[in-house]
C-alpha cells in the first residue's frame, strides 16, 4: 500500500536556511548545503526546499561556513542534489517556464509553484503541460482571519487574495497541479499544531495528494495531520533544526503509533 | 570496463541520476547526440515529463536510431519512468503518441474502481516481484518512489517483472532480454534505488 509521507521543509532565505514565524521573523539557521545532508541520513521521505529571499541575492560572503560562495540559487540547487537521494521540491520565486525548467535540470523533482499562479492561473497549464502533472506541486498560503474565515495570500503572505482555501484548492486541481502544499499562515512557527479543519477541507475538496504544513510543535500533530487532518503527507519546516535525529525521532514515532509510514532504518546503509 | 551513458535530452532529472552514479563510483558519460551512444556498454535513459513531449526531445536530438542500435546489439538498456513509458507501442497521454515499439503495450491513465483513490500515484509503495530479475537482487522489502499518473500495460504477462499495488496491480517494471524499464526513481529511493543502480550496472554485455 502507498505509504504515508514525512517531509521536512527547508526554507532558504538570500544564502542561508531560516525558520520563520507568521512569515515574519526569520532567523538563521546555517548552511543550505549540510542540513540537507542530515535530513536525507535520517531518512526523510522528501524533502521540500523553499526559496524566500525576497531578491536574487544568494552569496554569502562569509567564509566561516566553509562552503564556497555560490552565487546562485540554481547552484545552491545543483549541491543539495548531489547529497539527496530522495525526492526533492523546489518552490520559489519561479515566475516562468524556464525557471521550471532550470531547475528540474539542477536536480529538482518537483516544482512548488505559488503566487504565480494566482496572478496568472493558466501557468498552471502551461507547465502541466510542458513538465507534466506529477512536477507540479502548488503551495497555498491561507490565513484564518478573526472572523473564523480563510483567505489565500500571496507575496509571502503579504497580500490578501478574495479567494477560499477549497475554492483555489479546486481550481488548481483543475489546471493540472499534481499536489497541493496546503499552509496556514497564523498557525506557522507558534507550535500548537496543524489548522486541522483547514487540511481537512482542502483534502475533501481535491482529490489529488495533499501535503499538510504549518504550525507542527511536537510528533503528535504529525500525527493528527494524517488521521484528523486526512492529509497524505505531514511537512514542517522548524521543528526539524531543534534537534538531532528529529526525522528519525518523528518516524519511530509514527511507525510505532500503527500509521502506515516506511519503517525508518537507522544510518547509512550499505549498497552490495 | 563498465560505462552508463546517461541520455540528457532536456527532458529528464540527467543531474539526480548521474549523480547516483557518481554516489556509487560507477563511469558514466552524457549522451546528447547520436554518435556518444558507442561510448557506452550500458544506457540509462531518465524521464520526466509527458509521453509525447518525451518522444519529442528524442526526435528532436536524433537519438532515437542511436537506441534502437544499441539495444538491437544486445547491450543492456533501462528506462525510468517516462523513460520506460515510451518502451510501449504507444501512449495516450493527452493525445495518442507512438512510443518506441519495443516491450508490446499501452500507455494509458492508472485505473481502479471509482473515485477512492488520489491521481498522481506519488509516494514510496511496495513491490512485487512477478519474476525472477537481477534489478531485486541484494534487496529485503522492496519499496521505491513512484509519482505518476500514467502506467505501462504490457501485451504479454512475461514482460512484466513486477507490480505495485494501488487500486489494482500496476506495473512497476518490465523486462525482456536486455531491456528493463522502472516505472519508479530508483535514483530517488534511497538505499533500494541505488541497489539496482549497482544491479544494472553489473548487468553482462552480450
Amino acid at each position: 500500500m502507498l505509504k504515508k509521507r514525512l517531509i521536512p521543509i527547508v526554507l532558504l532565505k538570500n544564502g542561508l536556511v531560516v525558520q520563520s514565524k507568521g512569515f515574519k521573523r526569520y532567523q538563521a539557521l546555517g548552511n543550505p548545503v549540510t542540513i540537507v545532508q542530515r535530513l536525507s541520513d535520517w531518512a526523510a521521505d522528501e524533502l521540500i526546499y523553499l526559496d524566500i529571499s525576497s531578491e536574487a541575492r544568494y552569496d554569502l560572503k562569509r567564509d566561516d561556513l566553509k562552503v564556497n560562495n555560490r552565487h546562485s540559487f540554481i547552484e545552491i540547487l545543483q549541491d543539495i542534489s548531489k547529497k539527496c537521494f530522495m525526492p526533492l521540491t523546489i518552490g520559489g520565486l519561479i515566475r516562468t517556464k524556464e525557471d521550471v525548467r532550470a531547475r528540474i535540470y539542477a536536480g529538482a523533482d518537483k516544482v512548488c509553484l505559488n503566487s504565480k499562479p494566482l496572478d496568472d492561473p493558466g501557468f498552471i497549464e502551461t507547465c502541466a503541460k510542458e513538465f507534466g502533472s506529477q512536477c507540479i506541486v502548488i503551495s497555498i498560503d491561507a490565513m484564518r482571519l478573526d472572523s473564523g474565515k480563510l483567505l489565500v495570500f500571496k507575496y509571502g503572505g503579504k497580500t490578501p487574495t478574495s479567494l477560499s482555501p477549497t475554492s483555489w484548492a479546486a481550481e488548481v486541481e483543475k489546471r493540472g497541479a499534481g499536489e497541493i502544499l496546503i499552509n496556514s499562515i497564523d498557525r506557522d512557527g507558534r507550535g500548537q499544531g496543524y489548522d486541522l479543519s483547514l487540511i481537512q477541507s482542502v483534502a475533501q475538496a481535491v482529490n489529488i495528494p495533499v501535503i499538510a504544513c504549518g504550525g507542527v510543535g511536537n510528533w503528535g500533530h504529525f500525527k493528527e495531520g494524517i488521521i484528523e487532518g486526512g492529509a497524505d503527507a505531514v511537512a514542517a519546516a522548524n521543528i526539524f533544526h531543534y534537534s538531532e535525529n528529529s526525522v528519525y525521532n518523528a518516524k519511530s514515532y509514527l511507525y510505532d503509533s500503527g500509521l502506515n509510514f516506511r519503517k525508518p532504518l537507522w544510518g547509512k546503509l550499505e549498497v552490495i | 570496463m563498465v560505462v552508463i551513458g546517461v541520455v540528457n535530452y532536456g527532458a529528464g532529472n540527467f543531474s539526480s541520476v548521474v549523480n547516483a552514479f557518481q554516489y556509487l563510483g560507477i563511469r558514466y558519460v552524457e549522451i546528447t547526440k547520436s554518435m556518444d551512444f558507442k561510448e557506452a556498454t550500458h544506457i540509462v535513459l531518465p524521464g520526466v515529463g509527458t509521453f509525447s513531449k518525451v518522444m519529442d526531445r528524442l526526435k528532436c536530438l536524433d537519438l532515437i536510431n542511436g537506441l534502437y542500435c544499441h539495444i538491437n546489439s544486445g547491450k543492456p538498456f533501462l528506462g525510468i519512468c517516462v523513460g520506460m513509458q515510451i518502451l510501449a507501442s504507444f501512449g495516450m497521454e493527452f493525445n495518442r503518441c507512438s512510443g518506441l515499439n519495443l516491450i508490446e503495450g499501452v500507455v494509458d491513465k492508472i485505473g481502479f474502481e471509482g473515485n477512492s483513490l488520489r491521481l498522481p500515484h506519488i509516494g514510496w509503495n511496495e513491490v512485487q516481484q512477478t519474476r525472477e530479475s537481477i534489478l531485486y537482487k541484494n534487496m529485503q522489502s522492496p519499496i521505491f518512489y513512484f509519482v505518476h499518473s500514467f502506467a505501462f500495460y504490457p501485451t504479454y504477462n512475461e514482460h512484466i517483472s513486477s507490480t505495485v499495488f494501488y487500486g489494482s496491480a500496476v506495473v512497476a517494471s518490465v523486462e525482456k532480454n536486455n531491456i528493463f524499464g522502472v516505472q519508479f526513481h530508483p535514483e530517488k529511493s534511497q538505499h533500494n534505488g541505488l541497489q539496482l543502480l549497482r544491479n544494472f550496472a553489473e548487468v553482462d554485455i552480450c
